[in-house]
């Protein structure tokens, strides 16, 4: 019976290949997504980086997309059934695409791969990502401002190093406010489902907490978070809509100017691999605006941003010690980036055992 | 509010969509049909549930679309399956598939949309002219018992159509005429044919009241659980709900007992997590399934007393006069 599915999946799979109708002359450019193209998060972040290149290089570019392409092997199918089709470069936009981009691309060594969260590299596979850390280093910031039970709740994903480095600049954040700020964390082991974040939301509300953010990728938590009257962060995308009165920012992820950037240099025979990691200084990522907050906590994260922009103010700067009280940053100290991109233990604060 | 009060509605909410879909393919499979497309149907009734409402703006209209929807899609698989008589596991899998498909389809132009969401019972009855303010004082007043009124007198009225099926169907299979026709249909339809029943028609029956209910369930999710639509929704539930069944060894009563005891497990994990107890997550989000094994293997441990419960002629296609 599991065979009779995957099949039907596979088939299902090609059906959704959607290719605009256009010149065959054109260069294509092609993403794969882990979840639908509209999922108010990560996802359609994504495909909106996409579709500012068919807006900026529309003229020389056509972009092919797959969505709702599951992790694991099903992956592969997908990635190679796009390089066969003619793509020129293909963007495998979830961390869990690793082993199948990888393998792709030794399969097709004259296709350009780009792993997204990624960090494994080959000669025509390059990885970027995102400073996530630095959005959520605010969202700390404003949640031990706005809490007054001084407890915030974290919907976790996966306990990837991504994930983690997440949770413990939140934490860091909160704690430059108030140094005995907690952090409940949950993880729905899901990046989407609804109905398991909405419940995930209620069972941290229930266990006090007043803010909530979360890394995994539905608009539910920010609902539940409106029904019980308290506040709530926003993840990947602007979730204003779903919490006009409950969102206090977001992480946006601002793809588009890296995916314009790295399909020009498809176009000009200038791509290299390369080993992307850019903040908001770069532009790849983006606060939503700043609201249902008092000006004073407002101005303290524009504040804060603005350092963080300038370079001035680096999330993970030492003294910081790790969970079980020995010393990980000495005074000063900034950790690099080798380090944080393989980040698989807590700061002091977080009131969570993390999953090994 | 106390935290144990709270704990028992979220456990309700989650348990609910569970057991509707699963109380309506008890019924199914009881008839001798095994539809394995309960999460397709399930899908289909949240996005057609979602749809209508955020349209009319009536959540009772999305309610009742839900159930047309699951009931439409059940249609077809009935169809194929009874009426040209294909094979029951093949084409439920593809309704499944049809519907995960169909509804992202149909659920592109909602996405983002602003959620309906279904009124508490109380709520609802309240807007019934005359006799509505005092029932629902009534309602009101009978919440503040402590511990149990909330989750008994302050939910939504699919919380009360879930229990009531369960009830309903109880009496209808083992207290009826009608439920023992059903049951013999189930368990040897040719015997069933030979005796002048309508196999075909039963099982018409019982496919669209599971796809009532899945679609019931779907609407469930959609409007009262998480009121928006994101696609694939489901995320799995309606397999949970099949599980379920077989897990109740098909009988209602137990049915109940095991989408609760599976709500209560997936809510105290969830628990377990934010309390901090430092038990590993992939475990504790595991536990649902593992009691799940468990209780399969404890009750099958009688092979006798499972064989009694299993329809017989469960997945076999009918055809008269062959």
């Amino acid at each position: 019976m599991k065979k009779l599915l995957l099949a039907f999946t596979a088939a299902a799979l090609a059906a959704s290949v959607s290719m605009p109708a256009s010149a065959q002359e054109k260069t294509k450019a092609c993403f794969v997504y882990i979840g639908s193209k509209t999922d108010g998060g990560y996802s359609q972040a994504h495909d909106l980086g996409r579709q500012q290149v068919d807006k900026e290089l529309g003229d020389k570019v056509e972009t092919v997309f797959v969505e709702n392409v599951p992790e694991g092997p099903d992956a592969q199918r997908a990635i190679e059934r796009l390089a066969r089709s003619g793509c020129a470069i293909i963007f495998a936009t979830s961390f869990g695409f690793m082993d199948q981009t990888v393998a792709a691309a030794a399969k097709f060594p004259d296709v350009k791969f780009e792993h997204g969260t990624g960090y494994k590299t080959a000669e025509n596979l390059g990885v970027y990502n995102a400073r996530f850390y630095e959005g959520r280093y605010i969202q700390g910031q404003i949640a031990a401002k706005m809490s007054k039970t001084g407890v915030a709740g974290y919907i976790a994903s996966f306990p990837i190093p991504e994930v983690v480095m997440g949770i413990n600049a939140f934490t860091l954040g909160a704690q430059s406010v108030n140094p005995d700020f907690k952090i409940k964390v949950v993880w729905a082991n899901t990046w989407f489902d609804a109905a398991k974040e909405a419940d995930a939301a209620k069972v941290l509300v229930d266990q006090g907490v007043d803010i909530i953010t979360q890394h995994t990728d539905s608009t539910a938590p920010m609902q539940v978070a409106a029904e019980r009257n308290i506040h709530a962060f926003g993840q990947a995308s602007d979730m204003i809509k779903a919490g006009p009165e409950t969102q206090l920012t977001a992480i946006v992820d601002t793809w588009g100017t890296y995916y314009v950037k790295r399909v020009k240099a498809v176009l000009d025979g200038t791509w290299k691999t390369d080993n992307t990691w850019d903040g908001m200084a770069e532009g790849i990522l983006e606060m939503a605006p700043y609201t249902n907050m008092p000006d004073d906590v407002k101005t303290m994260a524009e504040d804060t941003e603005a350092k963080i922009k300038s370079g001035e103010l680096k999330p993970f700067t030492g003294p910081v010690k790790k969970q079980d009280g020995s010393e990980w940053l000495k005074e000063g100290e900034t950790a690099d980036d080798a380090t944080l991109a393989g980040m698989n233990f807590y700061v002091q604060g977080v009131d969570d055992k993390l999953p090994q | 509010m106390l935290i144990a009060e709270s704990i028992l509605l979220t456990i309700a909410t989650a348990a609910t969509p569970l057991l509707l879909a699963a109380i309506g393919e008890l019924v199914v499979e009881r008839s001798g049909v095994l539809n394995l497309g309960v999460e397709g149907m399930m899908v289909m009734g949240a996005v057609c549930g979602f749809g209508a409402a955020a349209m009319t703006g009536s959540p009772w209209i999305g309610m009742m679309a839900a159930i047309l929807a699951g009931v439409l899609f059940s249609l077809l698989f009935g169809f194929l399956t009874l009426t040209i008589a294909t094979n029951q596991v093949a084409t439920g899998l593809s309704l499944t598939l049809l519907g995960l498909g169909l509804s992202s389809m149909i659920g592109e132009a909602f996405v983002g949309s602003p959620g309906v969401k279904l009124p508490t019972l109380a709520n609802g009855i309240a807007e019934i002219p005359l006799v509505g303010q005092p029932v629902a004082g009534l309602f009101n007043w009978l919440a503040g018992i402590p511990l149990i009124g909330r989750v008994l007198f302050e939910q939504d009225p699919i919380f009360y159509i879930s229990i009531a099926l369960v009830i309903g169907v109880t009496c209808f299979l083992f207290h009826t005429r009608a439920g023992l026709v059903l049951r013999s249909v189930g368990d040897n339809h040719a015997s069933a044919h030979a005796l002048g029943t309508n196999v075909i028609g039963i099982r018409y029956l019982a496919v669209m009241f599971g796809g009532a209910c899945a679609g019931l369930a779907g609407g469930h999710l959609s409007l009262v659980y998480t009121p928006q639509w994101v696609e694939n929704m489901s995320a799995g539930r309606g397999w949970i709900a099949l599980a379920l069944v077989v897990f109740a060894s098909w009988r209602p009563l137990r049915l109940l007992a095991g989408a609760y005891l599976f709500g209560a497990v997936s809510i105290g994990q969830l628990h377990a997590q934010a309390l901090g107890l430092g038990i590993p997550s992939q475990l504790l989000s595991s536990l649902p399934y593992l009691a799940t094994v468990l209780v399969l293997v404890l009750i099958s441990r009688n092979r006798r007393l499972t064989m009694m419960n299993t329809p017989a002629s469960l997945g076999q296609p009918f055809v008269p006069d062959r």
